[in-house]
């Protein structure tokens, strides 16, 4: 079964308040090297034929206006061969 | 002719029943509509109640967005019908585009349950003709993700058009610019994250401030 990996990150603008309170259980607990965290979603969408162009087309599509709220948020997409768009 | 509102409930709405009294109360009435009906039943307005519609899954408002009866509501608000979202409501508002913006995790992470002073900052709306501009209004919060937020760029431009609808006198949520309340240019479709149905009644509220939401729609002739 071919698989199709979509990350979706709040915008670098945007608060991330989760983000923010594992950071401060990360510093609490002495691992001072950590800067910052931000939290984001993955989805793993299972295909049953071979990934070609139009479907990753059609997955972009879906990741852009129902696994994302472009209004604070970025996705990416990935295949086992590695990030494609 | 009075008016009749549609309520929608969908699975995890919890305040339909609230909404629904109070639309009573404000002298209009409440219509039930459900999630899966492809008709609005002819109804002159639509509330959208708070709640976790569908468990608050993906993002809050998300999947409710793209349910059958919203495609419905997204017609009837292009061509003018009056909508107004509460919490949960407000929320999918955002993510059907109806309303700019979007509401993410409270500053402090906190759910956050209690009566807030906000204040009218746009009587124009549909959904607020019936209050003075300035009027301060205590209506409780309930919410978990009321923080408002919106792009820099489109900021200035929500200000500058005069969309806010509401202002927290003490942002209990991160919002930006304090912003409790939103409207579309055309005034007929409203967000609001505070919940006027729940200051109807003294007896079980915090006042009865919120009855001024439904008189104004009561109100309106159509």
């Amino acid at each position: 079964m071919e698989k199709i990996i979509v990350e979706v990150m709040l915008k670098p603008e945007i608060l991330d308040p989760q983000g923010r309170a594992i950071l401060g259980i990360f510093n609490r607990s002495g691992h001072a090297a950590i800067e910052n965290v931000r939290q984001g979603k993955r989805f793993e969408i299972s295909i049953n034929q071979p990934i070609t162009d139009e479907l990753l087309d059609e997955i972009e599509e879906l990741a852009a206006t129902v696994l994302s709220n472009p209004v604070i948020e970025t996705y990416a997409i990935y295949t086992d061969e590695g990030e494609t768009a | 002719m009075t008016t009749r509102v549609g309520i929608i409930t969908f699975p995890g709405t919890l305040d339909d029943r609230d909404a629904a009294t109070a639309v009573a109360l404000g002298g209009a009435q409440a219509v039930p509509l459900w999630h899966k009906d492809t008709n609005l039943n002819g109804v002159d307005a639509v509330i959208l109640p708070g709640g976790f519609s569908y468990g608050d899954y993906l993002r809050a408002g998300a999947l409710a967005s793209m349910s059958p009866i919203m495609q419905q509501v997204i017609k009837a608000a292009d061509q003018g019908m009056p909508v107004l979202g509460i919490c949960n409501g407000f929320q999918m508002l955002c993510e059907t585009g109806l309303l700019p913006g979007a509401l993410t995790r409270n500053k402090d992470l906190h759910f956050i349950c209690r009566p807030e002073l906000i204040t009218i900052t746009n009587n124009k709306t549909a959904w607020t003709n019936f209050f003075q501009p300035g009027a301060e209004l205590l209506i409780p919060v309930k919410n978990g993700e009321g923080c408002y937020q919106v792009s820099p760029e489109s900021l200035p431009e929500i200000e500058a058009k005069g969309l806010v609808v509401a202002r927290y006198n003490n942002n209990p949520n991160g919002s930006m610019n304090d912003i409790a309340a939103i409207t579309n240019e055309a005034g007929n479709v409203v967000g609001i994250m505070p919940h006027p149905e729940h200051a109807v009644d003294g007896l079980v509220g915090a006042g009865v401030d919120g009855l001024g939401f439904f008189w104004s729609i009561a109100g309106v002739t159509v």
